[in-house]
Order: structure tokens, then sequence, then C-alpha cells
């Protein structure tokens, strides 16, 4: 063979064999940055979809609180005043919230306004008794039909029977806007109220306590179970059989479904030992089990970790083996167990089939106080929002969803500080 | 009731460590002997005594409390003849009157009466309950306190205690293992006496509406599994086809061609992809992923449903990626440079060495990783439920409507469970169905993963 024919042969081919290796270090790239790609549209998706929710519409009132009206005298008790007649104050204002409205145009307007109103006229009215007697200027909620026309969410332009708001009271939000009788301010109820059929007073509040106790439950069980056991499986346990079993059925059990682990809560802790359904004692329950392998494993990491010179001096010096674990290679390992925790804590904060499965998706319209009352949690609640028909609803969820991952974006936040403030290098 | 109970044992144990310090101290300052422990060891064995049997109490109390004091309610209600009653909601009504007085208002006489019963019995039972719990601590404390000599090694008990807690802890995954299965078991032949297994899995109807009143007519309900099972795979192969390129190459080109800084700072935004709620995914899918399918396939002339199988697919390959991605860098960490070394040594460049050595090489751990991501990917719930259908459907396309093992599951249980009625109880049978397969994948990967670890140590 010609000399400079190899030569090209073998030029062109090492050509062609380095643009294949260009080529497939571009495809690990491009799927690199796509992966990347997601995630950012994920969460810009659900900030744009979520940051309306922070704002709430309001809609300037005249309200009159004439004596007669409310039925009530400008000396009657505190206890009289909670009986005022504050519906008819409201009916009232409404027929006059422009002029000359016919009965059916009252209807309409009776609509642009929340169901909370009747309780903002009341409340502003017993916060200040000597306003009996004179026409007040008060904001009140618009309804959720309202508000998400002014935020833009809900379209004027599609046929009117497949709209909220019909063309006549489309005129009225319009009025109200060019007399400036309306505006945005922040939502104090998303933060302050739970569930409601009526999107524009839902909130969070509800299913974030119903959650922070499900959290508590979730600690207060699975924490000790999980240093218990991985204490034992590390540093006592004999090699046989039943050790064995045990660290299979661990690194099992993290594979087991989510959803199984609340047919478990459903089959055993509530048909079984019968626990009060809904509440967040069963949910902590069912989510400790749940968590409780990844913990194990991160403190068993964590014991793993801890030079065997330390157990070795403390036995040398004539402790127990119970003592030399207890008192010398847990506490150092502590940092560690307790970042694992906290990851845990995180993926049982998102975790929402299970709970849904021992009844944590009932609809509960208070804020609960302990662990035995029924209540909602945060993943639930954003279910429930997003399979919800209202439109005014989405935004809740978007929004509920910003502030569980600005929840778990702090728990790892506060892992990664524990590891790296206190983990020890040896 | 539950809350100040544990004050109470939170006071008795306190009391009980003390008492037990000065205890031992006493007696052997009086038989002039140091005692064989360190005081304190003697007080925690005091403390524990107290403490184990007033637990025992108290979750047999707050377990089983409810449950006896509704039996006798219920054993002593006054039935009238001839009326039906519906025990479940019987209670219910029992128990409101009884947490509200003003609920009582028409409600008739015998509600009434098993009402205060109810309450009089709840008050009963909290009162002994407290009395016992003294009690039981007492005794606890009691028979400690006669072991409390200097001769008595407490330490070595002591130990010997802690031994047990330990174990007991440890077999609590054991205690979980056996309540999953028993619990799907135990539900499932219910649902399976009422509905032949063999329709159940190979059968391909899938209608459970069951007539939940006697005498309503409704059609007989049919429980063929197989679309159900025909739409998870479904979605799973759609979710494999997103997530094993884009996490393999991902995790090759990090492993093998990314610097170390860009290995730092895209492993942990990896990391928050893997953390973000399975719920969260369920959103992207349902007001971003499924509208994009749909015009999509409008644009091609496909009428997509608004739950397709492709939008729930695709998201849940998208929550895949950092688990496959993560699972083959370590594998592909795992194959020794002598390999690498070796492919470069005789003048093959990145990408031979690559496809020709290093996966080949690693291809049983990556297999495994699949293997694993299939079964997340079969047990993922929430994307499915938000995503895709509830209605079963036979079909191979994508573009189609499909439902679920996990969607299911959760619709057969949202609603009215009536633990009689196959509806609820097919969900234990999908439960189990699930938990076998994800058990059985998960038992195959981590052998795999396991041999081919062994292989290279």
């Amino acid at each position: 063979m010609n000399n400079s024919v190899a030569k090209e042969k073998i030029v062109s081919l090492r050509k062609k064999r380095s643009l294949e290796d260009m080529r497939f270090k571009y495809y690990g790239f491009t799927a690199m940055c796509l992966s990347l790609a997601v995630l950012v549209f994920l969460l810009y998706t659900i900030f744009s979809k979520g940051y309306t929710a922070f704002q709430k519409t309001i809609v300037l009132l005249e309200v009159d609180y004439n004596q007669e009206v409310l039925k009530l005298t400008p000396d009657s008790s505190d206890e009289d005043m909670e009986k005022g007649k504050f519906f008819r104050v409201k009916k009232q204002a409404i027929e006059n919230f422009f002029p000359d409205l016919s009965k059916s145009d009252i209807k309409l307007v009776k609509k642009l306004f929340s169901i909370n109103v009747d309780k903002e006229i009341k409340d502003y009215f017993l916060e200040n008794p000597e306003v009996i007697n004179t026409k007040q200027q008060i904001w009140v909620t618009a309804h959720s039909d309202v508000d998400q026309l002014l935020k833009g969410n809900s379209r004027r332009d599609v046929p009117e029977d497949r709209r909220k708001l019909n063309d006549i009271q489309l005129s009225y939000v319009d009025q109200l806007v060019e007399e400036n009788r309306v505006k945005q301010v922040f939502n104090n109820f998303f933060f302050t109220k739970a569930d409601s059929r009526h999107p524009e007073i839902a909130g969070v509040a509800g299913s974030f306590m119903g959650s922070l106790f499900t959290l508590f439950t979730v600690f207060i069980l699975s924490f000790p179970i999980a240093i218990g056991a991985s204490v034992y499986l590390e540093e006592f346990a004999p090699k046989n059989r039943i050790t064995e079993l045990i660290e299979v059925n661990i690194s099992n059990l993290a594979a087991v479904p989510s959803i199984v682990f609340g047919l478990l809560g459903l089959g055993v802790l509530l048909n079984v030992f019968g626990l009060p359904r809904s509440t967040p004692l069963v949910g902590g329950s069912v989510l400790a089990l749940m968590t409780l392998p990844t913990i194990i494993i991160a403190c068993r990491a964590s014991l793993k970790a801890v030079p065997p010179s330390i157990k070795e001096g403390a036995l040398a010096v004539g402790a127990t083996k119970t003592q030399a674990v207890f008192h010398h290679v847990v506490p150092l390992a502590l940092p560690g167990t307790l970042t694992g925790t906290i990851i845990g804590l995180a993926q049982a904060l998102g975790e929402t089939a299970p709970l849904i499965m021992i009844g944590m998706i009932a609809f509960i319209p208070n804020i609960p106080t302990g662990l035995t009352e029924p209540s909602a949690a945060l993943p639930v609640q954003i279910y429930l929002w997003v399979e919800s028909a209202e439109r005014g609803f989405q935004e809740k969820s978007a929004a509920a969803i910003m502030i569980i991952l600005i929840f778990l974006f702090m728990m790892n936040a506060i892992a990664v500080f524990l590891r790296n403030r206190f983990e020890r290098k040896w | 009731m539950f809350f100040w109970s544990l004050v109470l044992i939170a006071v008795g144990i306190f009391s009980s460590f003390i008492y037990g310090r000065s205890r031992i101290k006493l007696n052997s300052k009086k038989q002039g002997t140091k005692s064989k422990s360190l005081p304190t060891y003697y007080a925690q064995y005091v403390l524990m005594w107290c403490l184990f049997p007033a637990l025992i109490v108290y979750f047999s109390w707050a377990i089983f409390q409810e449950q006896i004091i509704q039996n006798i309610v219920i054993s002593n209600f006054e039935f009238i003849e001839g009326a039906v009653y519906n025990e479940g909601l019987l209670l219910a009504e029992i128990r409101n009157v009884a947490n509200n007085p003003s609920f009582a208002d028409g409600k008739s006489i015998e509600i009434i009466n098993a009402a205060s019963h109810y309450s009089s019995l709840r008050q009963i039972s909290q009162i002994s309950f407290y009395t016992s719990i003294i009690i039981i601590m007492l005794l606890g404390a009691l028979y400690a306190s006669q072991k409390l000599k200097p001769e008595f090694h407490a330490q070595h008990t002591i130990e010997r205690y802690i031994q047990y807690i330990l174990i007991f802890c440890s077999s609590v995954a054991i205690f979980t293992t056996i309540g999953i299965v028993f619990s799907l078991i135990f539900e499932s032949l219910r649902f399976f006496a009422e509905v032949s297994i063999f329709e159940f899995l190979f059968s391909t109807e899938w209608y459970p509406f069951i007539p939940i009143r006697e005498g309503q007519t409704a059609a007989e309900g049919s429980f063929g599994a197989v679309p159900i099972f025909a739409g998870t795979f479904l979605v799973m192969v759609v979710a494999m086809c997103v997530a094993v390129p884009l996490g393999l190459l991902t995790a090759i080109y990090l492993a093998e061609y990314a610097s170390q800084r860009v290995r730092k700072t895209v492993k942990p935004l990896l990391e928050i992809l893997a953390g973000i709620p399975t719920i969260v995914y369920g959103f992207f899918a349902f007001v971003s992923v499924a509208p994009f399918v749909k015009a999509f396939g409008q644009s091609i002339g496909i009428d997509a449903s608004p739950t397709s199988a492709l939008a729930a697919g695709m998201v849940m390959g998208v929550m895949i990626i950092p688990f496959i991605s993560s699972l083959s860098d370590d594998v592909i960490n795992s194959v020794p440079q002598s390999l690498r070394e070796a492919s470069l040594g005789i003048g093959a460049n990145k990408a031979e060495t690559i496809k020709k050595v290093i996966l080949p090489a690693a291809l049983p751990g990556i297999v495994g990783a699949f293997l694993l991501a299939i079964s997340r990917a079969i047990g993922e719930t929430m994307i499915v439920v938000v995503a895709a259908g509830t209605a079963p459907n036979l079909t191979g396309n994508p573009f189609e409507n499909v439902t679920t093992v996990t969607v299911q599951i959760v619709v057969a249980l949202i609603g009215d469970q009536e633990f009689d009625n196959p509806r609820t109880l097919s969900a234990f049978a999908l439960g189990l169905v699930l938990f076998v397969i994800t058990l059985f994948l998960n038992i195959i990967a981590l052998q795999i993963v396991k041999r081919y670890r062994e292989r290279y140590e």
C-alpha cells in the first residue's frame, strides 16, 4: 500500500474518531443541560402561577352603620353588639353600591363580594363601636372571580356563558377600576386562614399547622427508634441470620412505594387499632415508619464514620461496651444522625399519598391545635387545590408549593450547615 | 388527656430517679459497704421500672379505650325493633351528641341516653387511666426499690435492659414488614373471596361499581385489572424513555468529562430535582406539560387526551433522572481506574473508552439502577393521580388517557370506605400486586448491584 494513502486514511480516521468523541461529550452536556433546564422551567412555572396568590383584591364599600338597621343603640353591651344585624347593613351597602340598581342588578353586584364581607363589616364595627350612625368607607374582600379577572388569570375574551362573570358584572368591575374603588393588597388570609370552599379566603395556616404536627410526630417516633436500631446494628448485633434478616428488611422497606405505607396505616393503625382518622398522630406514625429506613441508613453511616480507636480507647480504660458506645461513639455521631433525620423529615414533609390513604384529605376548615385533631397537611392541601375546578385555587396551589419548597430548602440548608459545622473529619 | 398523662409520667420518672439515687446512697451508708455500681445506675434501674410499665398502660389505653367504650355503648344501645341501623353512623351521632350537647335537639331518646352513657364511660375511663398509671408506677418503683442493695449489680442489669430496648428498636423494621404483608394479604383475601383471582389478573374489564345498598340495582362490578397493569406499564415505559437517556448521559458526562467545578455545582442541583415532592411534579404535569402535549398532539393531527399517558410519563421521567444519574454515577465511578487507563493507553479516545470499556464493565450496575428506577416509577402515586386519568383504557397509544395501579388505589379509598365492599377492598389487592412487584424488582436489583460490587473489590 502506498505510504501517503495510508497516512491519509489514518488522519481521516483520527478526525472521525475525535469528532465522535466531541459529539459524545456534547450529548452528555446536552442531557445535563436539559435536566437542569427542566428544573428551571419547573420553578419558573410554579413562581409565575403562584406569585399572584400573595395578593388579594379589595373593594371600597360604603357602609352605613345605622342604629335602626343594626337594631343596636350606642350604649348596647358587647354581647348585644355581637348580635347586631350586620347582614342587613351589608345588604343595604350593596344596594347602594352603584346608583339606581335594579333588583336583578343587585344580585349581580352581590356576587362581586366575598362571603367574608359580613364578618369584615362586623369586625370593623366591633373594633370601632363609635362609628354607629355614621357612614364608613371600608375596604372589603372581593370575590375570587373579580380577583382572578383583575390578576389576569381568567380571560375576558371567552364567550359569556363560559365566564364566571357576565358582561354586566364585567362593566361593573371596569367602573370600579376607573373610580379607583378597587385595589390589590397583601393577602393576609393566605397565611392566617385554613382551607375554605371560597378561594379568596382559603389559606395555608391550617394545613401548615397540620404538617408541623405531623412532622413533630415523625421526629418523636423515628429519631429515637432510628438511633436505637442503628446503634444496635452497628455496634452490638451478633453476625447471625436474625441480624441479616433485619438488614435485608430495612433495605427493602426503603424501596416500598409510599402508597403501600398508606395502606398499612389504613389497614392496621385505623382499622385494627382504631386510632382517630385524619389526624397528625396517624399521619406522623405512617410517615415515621416510611422514613425510618432512610434515617437508619444515614445514622449507620455516621456511626461507622467514628473511628474505632475512640471506642477502643474507652474500652481500654475500663468502660463497658455500653458505656463506650453511649458515652463516646453516639455523641460523636450525633451531628451526622441529626443531618440524616432532617433529610428524612424533609422527605416526610413532601409525602402525599400515605396521608390521603389515612384520610387527611378530608375538608378541614379550621386550624388544628393538637395531634389527635383532624387536620390537613400541606402536600395534601396542594393536591386538593390542584384538583379543584375553581380557577382561584390554582394560584393557591402554586403558592402553597412555593411555601413547601422554601421549607424543604431551609431544612436541607440546616442539614448541610450541621454537617459542615459539626461533623469532624478524622 | 393524653398530654397531661405524659406530664404525669415525666414527673413520675423524675422523682423515681431522685428516689433511687438517694435510696442506694442511704442503703450503702447503712451497711457501710460501697455499692457495686455507681448510684446513678440504681437510679436508672428504678426509673426504667417506673417508665416502661407506665408506657405500656399509656399506649394500651390510647389504642383500646375508644373501641372498648364504643363496644359497650353499642351493646347497651336500646335498638328499636324493626328499625335498620348503620353502626358507624350511629356511633358518630352518639359521639357528636356527647361532645356538643347542643346537637341533642331533635335526636331520639335512645341516642341521648347512649350519649350520656358514652360520656360517663369516658369519664370513668379517664379516672381509671390516671389511677392505673399512678398505681403501676408506684408498683414498679416498689419492686425496684427492693433490689436497691449495695451488692446488686445495677449496671449489668441496666445494660441488659438497654440491649433489649435496642433490639426492640431494630425489630420495628420487621414489625413494619409484617404489618404491611398482613394487612395487604388479609384484606386481599376478603377481596378474592368475592372476586376470583383469575378474573382479577387476566380479565380486561374494570368496572368496579357495585351496588352499595341492598336492593340497589346497579351493574355488577367487574374487576379485571389488565387495563390497569397495561396503563402502569405504558406510563413506566414513557418515563424510562425520558429518564434513561437523560440520566445516563448526564451521569457519564459528570463522571468522565465534567470538571470538578461543574460536578460540584450540578450535583446539588440534581439533588434539588430529587428532593422536590412528587405532588409538585404532579402540579407541573397538570399545569404545563399536559396542555403542551395536547397542543403538540393537535399540531400533528392526533387527538390527545388532557390526561394522557405521555404527559404523566414524561414528568415522571424527569422525576427519575436524578435517581438514575446518581446511581449510575456511583456505578461508573466504581469501575477500576486501571481499565480506563489501559484503554486510553492503547490509544482509544474518551468516547471509545466509555462506550467499549466502561459501560460494558458497569453494565450490571447500570441495569440494577434501571430496575430500581422502574420500581420507583411503578410505585409513584401523586404525579399519575393528578396528571393521568381514572378511567381504565387498554391501549398502547401514549396520547390516550390511561390509569395506573396507584391511581386506582387512591380512587378506591378516597370516598366512602366500606370494608365489606369489593371496590374498597380492591385497593388492597392492587396494593399487594404493587408490593410484590416492587419488592421483586428491588431484590433482583440489589442482588445485581451487590454481585457487581464484589467483582471489583
